[in-house]
């Protein structure tokens, strides 16, 4: 709950800093401060080290209660909010990959206009919203969640306000993203009418597979479809090419990976914990949906001719993956698929994202060269791309082996797995032609800012943390 | 302890070796090589009644362990490794390579991969080493090859990879079949998978078998192999086909046999017929060849093609004749691109219609020539005899239908062999001196390369027994 707090505070102060202080380095420092405190405050809470003296204080201010005295699970709000210590996990992981992208990508802000201040705070505001979403447990928190990690993107996307294409993401985004609330108010209101309550834990014992109310398998399509937009899974990806390439790409890489991984926390939240019971009225409708969202997302990344597009498409069949976790309701490591590759998946796009926003040219030919001329950004960027690809050792694979092995103990789905291994063969085409063109091309790649030391050491330190991701996985796992 | 030292010690060195430039380099791989050799050989010394191994917790949570083991098959391939690796580097001693850190570096890491999928004894360590293999060659196809190597070697990357992701889901899918559903080790993984019923072994054969095709390669899963030969530099052309082919005949011995029996029963037929079409098929191409390297790739797909048939004919003679094979292959095919590359460095070209009169300019490294192609075509008193002899037995004597047509069609193989390869002698080695004028004949480093190999060619042709009691055992159990 302090993180909750924490994040809006030092959202607060940063807005209140863009007021006050000029220097954009000075702000920079500001908000990588602020994130690494927060990410202190998580560990903190996570720990438990402050324990009661911290959790008493938060609430006292609050004027509210925990339900369950004394560690975890903290349920709050009238049950509103259940904090365990898996969602505190995730939320204290995607607060230090946060960190990581604010350290690697956050001095590039001030290419995007002069609002730097803002646009960290704006970022503040989307993590407060990933921290209730990995935590709800109604239903209305769900939807709030999901509009304050929204209203801030909408913002970023169009932040860039002199280029048209940044506009035209926003508006797109704003115009569809508003739409498929729209549609998870209609479900959530549905699933409410045949459970008769907004409470994900309680709803469990309203809905029986053997005489399932209409509504609430409307409800489920319905909520289906508007989760699976955010998170661009197909049909409803439209979106996702058009706004990752219109937004300024600093700001791409925070909405590829770490909200997206956010979203489907709270995807597999709802879907596992309040809509296990009765998966067989839902797993083959979503199973259609991964199976198709592989396929757009791989195939159409193979006809991109830019890195950043590339890079959104790639988003799309990474989703896939991703969806496969939601999938196995019956296996014990759909949680564990779901944090590791929301780690792995944030740590490697992010690096990418990294070395893109150096690029001038983010077509392939601009790569073309890279290795010669700056060995350690071609290096850093071919262990990111093997593990978005899958090779052993790297985070990725151990992030797709988590949730194929989830599946194949879910059952029944085999021929969705190997439909996936096929798929993730042709990601390696458009993979390495990323690396073909660094390393075995000849070219003279422009950098638009110089690379600096610190910048060695964080892209060094970021390829550790994805190799240590598929070396020693348990690490980044919640032990039991 | 010995046997992750076989790992390591490529591994660092080759880690290393990126750091260094120029022939330090060079220096460091060959010694590396040796002290490499020097432990392989302690290990095929050993007393296999009670094998060395090596075993360590690695991922709990997944099952998987790092654990080694050195049998009798698994010692002689990494006695094979060890001496094929030592003759690349000395035969690289007086040739210069365009970055040398990077080219011995990326040697050493595939040798590392190598002495890991021969010495692993959990499936999941045995996958990652398989991919470890394969990376390093990529880059260096792609990067020292000749022409058109980039998409050649894209080719066989995308072919291999996929043909791994399908042996990893059959993997995860026996692993869920163990007891607690959470192990990945040899004994049972193997366990598990004879315990399954027949049709399940049936389909999931196809999944192990067809990643392992691809990497010998058996027809029709070949096409990638003559281009990437063809393209590669010959260092590394040795490394893909003395040893990496050899991972997957040693990965259908050690992995899919005892696992899959009833699978293996059952397709054993459309093998050794797949095989078989193979050896006919490759040979009648390589007589049409005028490129030395084409020729001898084709050779050996024929040579693979007749390994894998008397495999799958799951005979006690014949499958000991298949791992001597093995290794006599392995050496065999070193001496034929050693001298290869020697015709390519003196007379800059590989066609044999523009070579002729090597005798004369040449002697020593025409005599070194003809014993290794009649070595080649497996003559009495050289070391491929031994081994072809037991093989051709071992597939008369086989547990498949139609054995004595299979086995007449196989030998065809032989005497198309001694067609192509006489005619390759004839032309190179003798002939009119067109263009073979001025040459030197063998350098120092040349002549130690030489003969290393024809010394083993000779002592094994008439002293075969160390080999062969190196492997009994090994090809005793696979057959009960």
């Amino acid at each position: 709950m302090t993180a909750i707090i924490a994040t809006t505070v030092f959202g607060i102060i940063m807005m209140f800093t863009g007021l006050f202080v000029d220097n954009k380095k000075t702000v920079t420092s500001i908000a990588a401060v602020l994130f690494l405190a927060l990410l202190g405050i998580n560990i903190l809470e996570l720990s438990d080290a402050t324990g009661p003296a911290l959790r008493s204080m938060t609430l006292n201010m609050l004027g509210t209660a925990n339900l369950n005295e004394g560690g975890f699970p903290q349920v709050l709000f009238n049950k509103m909010l259940r904090i365990d210590k898996l969602s505190m996990w995730f939320s204290t992981l995607m607060t230090a990959c946060t960190c990581l992208y604010v350290l690697l990508i956050g001095k590039e802000f001030k290419k995007v206009g002069t609002h730097v201040a803002e646009y960290f705070a704006l970022l503040f505001f989307i993590l407060c919203g990933l921290y209730l979403l990995t935590a709800y447990n109604s239903l209305l928190i769900l939807f709030i969640g999901i509009e304050i990690m929204s209203i801030p993107q909408y913002i970023l996307a169009g932040s860039d306000k002199r280029n048209l294409k940044s506009s035209e993401a926003s508006l797109k985004y704003f115009l569809m993203g508003s739409f498929s609330t729209g549609i998870l108010l209609m479900g959530i209101t549905l699933l409410y009418g045949a459970a008769r309550t907004f409470n994900i834990t309680e709803m469990v014992t309203m809905l029986h597979s053997d005489a399932l109310n209409p509504l609430a398998i409307a409800g489920i399509i319905f909520l289906i479809v508007a989760l699976g937009f955010k998170v661009s899974a197909a049909p409803m990806h439209t979106w996702t090419p058009d706004v990752y390439d219109g937004t300024p790409t600093p700001f791409t890489a925070f909405m590829a990976t770490i909200v997206k991984a956010g979203i489907f926390f709270a995807f597999l939240r709802l879907f596992h914990v309040s809509l296990g019971n009765i998966s067989d009225h839902w797993v083959m409708v979503l199973a259609i949906v991964t199976a198709a969202t592989l396929l757009i997302g791989n195939v159409t990344a193979v006809f991109q001719q830019s890195v950043k597009r590339m890079l959104a498409y790639s988003s799309i069949a990474q989703a896939g993956f991703m969806l496969f976790s939601v999938l196995a309701v019956n296996s014990s490591l759909a949680w564990n698929g779901i944090v590791i590759y929301g780690v792995a998946y944030s740590v490697a796009t992010i690096g990418i994202f990294a070395v893109l926003v150096k690029m001038k040219d983010y077509t392939y030919d601009g790569f073309n060269g890279l290795a010669k001329k700056h060995p350690l950004l071609a290096f850093v960027t071919t262990i990111f791309l093997f593990s978005l690809a899958g090779i052993p050792l790297t985070g990725g694979f151990m992030a797709k082996y988590y949730v194929l092995l989830a599946v194949m103990q879910q059952g029944n789905l085999m021929w969705l797995v190997l439909f996936a291994l096929l798929m993730a063969a042709i990601s390696v085409y458009y993979y390495f032609r990323v690396i073909i063109a660094m390393y075995f091309k000849q070219g003279d790649p422009e950098l638009t800012s110089e690379v600096t030391t610190t910048d060695k050491i964080l892209l060094i330190a970021t390829a550790i943390i994805v190799l240590l991701i598929g070396v020693l996985p348990q690490l980044f796992l919640l032990q039991p | 302890m010995i046997l992750l030292l076989l790992i390591l010690i490529p591994l660092i060195t080759g880690a290393f070796s990126f750091a260094v430039k120029g022939d330090a380099a060079k220096a460091l791989a060959l010694i590396s090589t040796i002290a490499t050799l020097g432990l392989s050989a302690y290990v095929s010394a050993g007393n296999f009644s009670a094998p060395m191994s090596f075993d360590q917790e690695w991922i709990p949570l997944l099952g998987t362990r790092f654990s080694l083991m050195a049998d009798g098959m698994s010692s002689m391939l990494c006695l094979l490794t060890g001496i094929v690796m030592m003759v690349v580097m000395i035969a690289q001693i007086n040739k210069d390579v365009e970055n040398p850190g990077s080219f011995y570096g990326l040697m050493l890491l595939s040798q590392a991969g190598l002495m890991g999928v021969f010495l692993a004894s959990d499936a999941l360590l045995f996958y990652v080493f398989w991919e470890l293999a394969l990376i390093p060659v990529y880059f260096l196809c792609s990067q020292w090859g000749g022409e058109k190597r980039i998409p050649v070697t894209f080719k066989f990357f995308i072919y291999t990879f996929v043909g791994s992701l399908m042996m990893l889901s059959a993997l995860i899918y026996l692993s869920l079949q163990t007891p607690g559903a959470n192990s990945y080790s040899w004994a049972s993984i193997t366990h598990a998978g004879a315990a399954l019923p027949a049709d399940k072994q049936q389909w999931l054969f196809w999944l192990i078998f067809i990643a392992f095709a691809i990497k010998m390669p058996i027809f029709p899963f070949h096409t990638w192999q003559p281009d990437a030969y063809e393209q590669s530099p010959t260092p590394v052309t040795i490394i893909l086909s003395a040893l990496m082919v050899k991972m997957g005949l040693y990965a259908i011995l050690r992995w899919l046999m005892p696992t899959l029996p009833a699978g293996v029963a059952y397709w054993s037929d459309v093998v050794v017929v797949l095989s078989v079409i193979g050896i006919v098929y490759a040979s009648c191409i390589a007589i049409v060849q005028t490129d030395i390297k084409r020729l001898i790739a084709y050779s050996s797909i024929a040579h693979m093609g007749l390994m894998c048939a008397t495999a799958f004919a799951h005979n006690g003679v014949g499958m000991h004749g298949v791992m001597v094979q093995m290794f006599n292959h392995g050496i065999n095919i070193t001496g034929m691109w050693l001298i290869v590359s020697m015709i390519e460095q003196r007379w800059g070209t590989r066609d044999m219609t523009k070579l002729g009169g090597m005798a004369s300019s040449a002697p020593q490294m025409a005599i070194a020539f003809v014993i290794i192609s009649l070595a080649n075509i497996a003559l009495p008193l050289t070391n491929g005899f031994i081994g072809e002899f037991m093989m051709f037995n071992g597939l008369f004597g086989g547990m498949i239908s139609n054995h004595t047509v299979m086995t007449v069609l196989a030998g065809l193989g032989i005497i198309l062999g001694a067609v192509y390869t006489l005619n390759m002698i004839q032309k190179t080695a003798y002939g009119e001196k067109t263009t073979m004028v001025m040459a030197k004949d063998l350098a120092l480093n040349e002549y130690v390369g030489l003969a290393v190999v024809i010394t083993l060619i000779v002592f094994l042709g008439v002293y075969p027994k160390p080999l062969l009691d190196l492997t009994a055992g090994v090809a005793q159990m696979i057959v009960k």
